[in-house]
């Protein structure tokens, strides 16, 4: 499954950023590109940046130098809430859903948008519930109630209820167990097969390099090697320089 | 600090205290009490720069230390005969010590917030002990008594005059100006910057945080005490007022005024409000605040580093 | 002494009496910490200011029934203009300060409400107004005559708070606030405008502080310097609570106002203020957290 090869400009292009936290330098210069429908895979160790890349993209943290472009307009600087409402949606990290909020109530935060019809939110809520049907089941339980996996696919699912051209995953499969590995997996596929684009950064490379149509590897703060995942296998002396231990 | 600085500030520093030694001499009596007020109300502001600028804990509790330094000189004056100016001293800096023992515990066990709020509850009980406990402290009404001399027992004796007092309380303030820049530049004033930047670091190295803060507690505690006794001394009574939470609020706005963790910007900030109050009070009698606490708000917003702020680095080099 | 001298010798009709009294001035007070609560937890700011929107909105009711001569005309307005006034006062002088060193907010509130203050006292002077109760009539509880007007400002202070709470558990808005409150981040991934939210929820809380000024207005005079005593006890009362806990501020209101209630059959008024601060003192050595939230694990 190949993305179409658009002449437009990419959905989501980095231009040569740089963010600090406070005084620490941590993207040197971060060039990538996503395209419509693509899935994106971007890895490499633990404090190169990776996490911060995505922040960047989605407004929580701002650039000192460099472009972000989401369809072609700059968004750089933009803040978060205009860019979820762009369709931007994010799935941070430890999940990070709202603990003292329903299942119900966390979807209704990503639903309750201007121009979204009642019908609209009903459509969004039931496929929701059909592509989690353990989340259907704990509608009106307090979020924190919910096991690690259950906050994942809730984490996922509100993210879905923007409506988003495209989705930032981070480390989605992080403290799951192999069976709801396999789930979140296929959830890309989903989610792809809907034509919503996904950047994802992982630990898990067999799963990136299988899911994903192009792999960009960071190390300190910039991007070292980019290529389409299937000139990429596990053991190749690329992951193992950027990534072996 | 490089030879060069160095000769740059204590020159600095020489023509100011030279213009302060010749101030009584020169102004007339109102402005003559209004800059030893500047450095009264300087004095009470430093003692708080130590814990807002240097260790980086806001304290709203200033005004109780304050007060007990004035009512522990009171009860100097009032219970010992003669009149005596040094027992005064000692008596007012127990007091806010006391208090300082009892705040240093607190500062330990809350963070941020939780203190300033805590130290502010904790400076209006003291007034509302001060204010109904008539018998001791003479309630609403204070205390008054009379001023001692300036004595060194068995040498000479003589009452203050206008000018002595002013240079009295400029040599004390200088003093504790320069005992205070002594400290936060010594190793122990270094520790107390590095947990106002980041404690949680700080004590991974290795500080007992807790005992540099009460440390930082009770000095500022001592000063601010000073700074009571000396008003007491120069005004001749006590009253709650001083002790009312709002003096608290007042020496936070010149710190922020000033410029915090620069020990001379409090001074200067207490300058600078009150010659704003006395310059708007012209137009506006006694509703200066209003334009005065305009002007704070939009320090705060537009200016926080405050007037030498910007000079911070240097002077604390 | 037998039982029966020993329950004899306890005042139970006072008791009883200030329990009333007590439960009255609870709900007034949690009326203006749950203002300050909410505007603590969702934006992690100490509002200084509180007392004196309080005390606005207190003149404002003042200004509306000299006017207009009704009470309740004069309760909507004052919360609504007041409201109104939070919300300017958070846009102009909160949000550049966002992201900032908290202290600045606690000064810049700290500045507001010495200009607030001040204005007031050049507007309106320093000799206390009335506000006229909306209609007087008493009952009879033992020996005194109670006026219904203090069960009313009770039960509508209740009615305020119980809306506000319904309005944060169903309403739209208010899943946003308490998302807000929870992950000011993540609600801003998920596209809720975070600045809007806080600077809405700045103005709820300054329009119950104000609605509490209209409703307490009878009980005091009204002048410049009434919201001072609130704003200490509201402090104390959202420490005491439990900071950012709803349900522990008020509970924290009641137990204190009543704890004052009971001191007052003993002690003078002034010292009966003492009450709120031993109790502050004790849940700072024992329970810093807050009495009345669950200890954290």
């Amino acid at each position: 499954m190949s993305p179409d090869p658009t002449p437009m400009q990419p959905l989501v292009a980095v231009e040569d950023v740089h963010t600090y936290y406070g005084k620490s330098h941590i993207l040197h210069g971060v060039s990538l590109h996503v395209e419509r429908g693509e899935v994106v895979g971007l890895i490499g160790r633990n404090g190169v940046g990776k996490s911060t890349t995505l922040k960047t993209i989605m407004g929580l943290v701002h650039p000192d130098r460099g472009k972000v472009l989401f369809a072609g307009n700059p968004i750089t600087g933009l803040p978060a809430h205009k860019l979820a409402r762009r369709g931007i949606g994010y799935v941070p990290e430890d999940r990070r859903i709202f603990r003292l909020l329903t299942v119900m109530e966390n979807l209704r935060t990503g639903l309750d948008r201007n121009g979204v019809t009642e019908a609209r939110k009903q459509e969004l809520l039931d496929k929701a519930f059909a592509y989690f049907p353990v989340l259907a089941e704990r509608r009106n339980q307090a979020g924190g109630t919910l096991s690690g996996g259950e906050q994942q696919m809730l984490a996922i699912a509100r993210a879905m209820m923007l409506e988003p051209k495209i989705i930032l995953l981070d480390e989605p499969t992080e403290g799951l167990m192999p069976r709801m590995v396999s789930q979140i997996r296929q959830i890309i596929d989903v989610l792809q097969r809907e034509g919503v684009a996904i950047l994802l950064v992982e630990q898990n490379v067999p799963l990136t390099l299988e899911a994903s149509h192009r792999i960009y590897i960071m190390e300190k703060g910039t991007v070292r090697h980019h290529c389409a995942a299937s000139d990429l296998k596990v053991d190749d002396a690329v992951i193992h320089q950027y990534l072996g231990v | 600090m490089s030879k060069r600085s160095a000769t740059v500030y204590w020159t600095g520093f020489a023509i100011i205290l030279a213009l302060l030694i010749v101030a009584p001499l020169v102004l007339p009596e109102f402005w003559r009490r209004f800059v030893t007020e500047i450095l009264i109300w300087g004095l009470l502001a430093m003692s708080s720069d130590i814990l807002i600028g240097y260790t980086g804990m806001v304290s709203f509790g200033h005004s109780a230390f304050f007060g007990l330094g004035m009512y522990g000189a009171a009860a100097a004056l009032l219970m010992v005969r003669p009149p005596n100016l040094w027992l005064a001293i000692v008596y007012g800096l127990i007091g806010s010590a006391a208090i300082g023992l009892f705040v240093a515990y607190f500062s330990t066990r809350l963070r941020d917030i939780y203190f300033a709020i805590t130290t502010l509850i904790f400076s209006q009980i003291f007034y509302v002990i001060i204010f109904t406990w008539t018998e001791v402290t003479g309630g609403e009404n204070g205390l008054s008594f009379r001023r001692p001399p300036l004595a060194i027992p068995g040498l000479f004796s003589a009452p203050f005059t206008a000018e002595t007092l002013h240079w009295f309380v400029l040599a004390v303030v200088t003093a504790s100006y320069l005992i205070l820049r002594r400290i936060t530049q010594s190793p122990f004033g270094m520790v107390l910057q590095s947990i106002r930047e980041n404690e949680p670091r700080t004590r991974a190295i290795g500080y007992a945080v807790e005992r540099y803060k009460i440390v930082a507690v009770m000095l500022s505690a001592l000063f601010a005490g000073l700074a009571g006794v000396l008003y007491a001394v120069q005004n001749r009574f006590a009253a709650p007022d001083f002790v009312y939470f709002l003096v608290s609020g007042e020496t936070v706005i010149f710190n922020v005024m000033g410029g915090i963790g620069t020990l001379v910007g409090p001074i200067v900030g207490a300058g600078f409000f009150l010659l704003l109050r006395e310059a708007f009070s012209r137009f506006f009698t006694e509703y200066y605040l209003i334009p005065v606490g305009i002007i704070f708000i939009a320090m705060v917003i537009f200016m926080p580093q405050g007037l030498l702020g910007f000079m911070r680095r240097w002077l604390n080099r | 002494m037998g039982i029966e001298q020993i329950l004899a010798a306890i005042p139970w009709e006072t008791i009883i009496i200030q329990t009333v009294n007590g439960i009255v001035t609870g709900m007034i007070l949690a009326l203006i910490a749950s203002g300050l609560t909410l505007i603590f937890g969702i934006m992690d700011v100490v509002n200084f200011a509180h007392g004196e929107l309080f005390m606005l909105g207190a003149y404002i009711g003042v200004v509306v029934i000299t006017t207009s001569g009704s009470f309740w005309l004069a309760l909507v307005i004052a919360t609504l203009v007041v409201a109104l006034l939070g919300a300017a006062l958070q846009i102009t002088t909160l949000r550049p300060l966002l992201g900032r060193d908290p202290l600045t907010t606690i000064l810049a509130t700290f500045g507001i409400s010495l200009v607030l203050q001040n204005y007031a006292l050049w507007q309106f002077g320093p000799v206390a107004r009335k506000i006229q109760e909306p209609f007087t009539g008493y009952f009879t509880l033992f020996y005194l005559e109670y006026p219904w007007y203090r069960l009313l400002i009770a039960a509508l202070s209740a009615a305020i708070i119980g809306a506000f709470w319904l309005f944060l558990k169903y309403g739209k808005y208010g899943v946003w606030i308490r998302a807000t409150t929870q992950d000011r981040v993540m609600a801003q991934a998920m596209g809720i405008p975070v600045p809007w939210v806080h600077t809405g929820a700045f103005a709820i809380g300054a329009g119950m502080a104000a609605a509490s000024g209209v409703l307490f207005g009878p009980l005091v005079g009204v002048n410049h310097a009434m919201g001072l005593d609130w704003i200490l006890k509201a402090f104390i009362v959202v420490v005491v609570g439990g900071m950012g806990s709803l349900g522990g501020s008020i509970a924290a209101s009641i137990f204190i106002s009543l704890l004052e209630a009971y001191a007052s059959i003993w002690v003078s008024p002034a010292q009966e203020g003492i009450v709120s601060f031993v109790v502050l003192i004790l849940t700072l050595l024992f329970r810093p957290t807050g009495l009345f939230v669950p200890t954290p694990k």
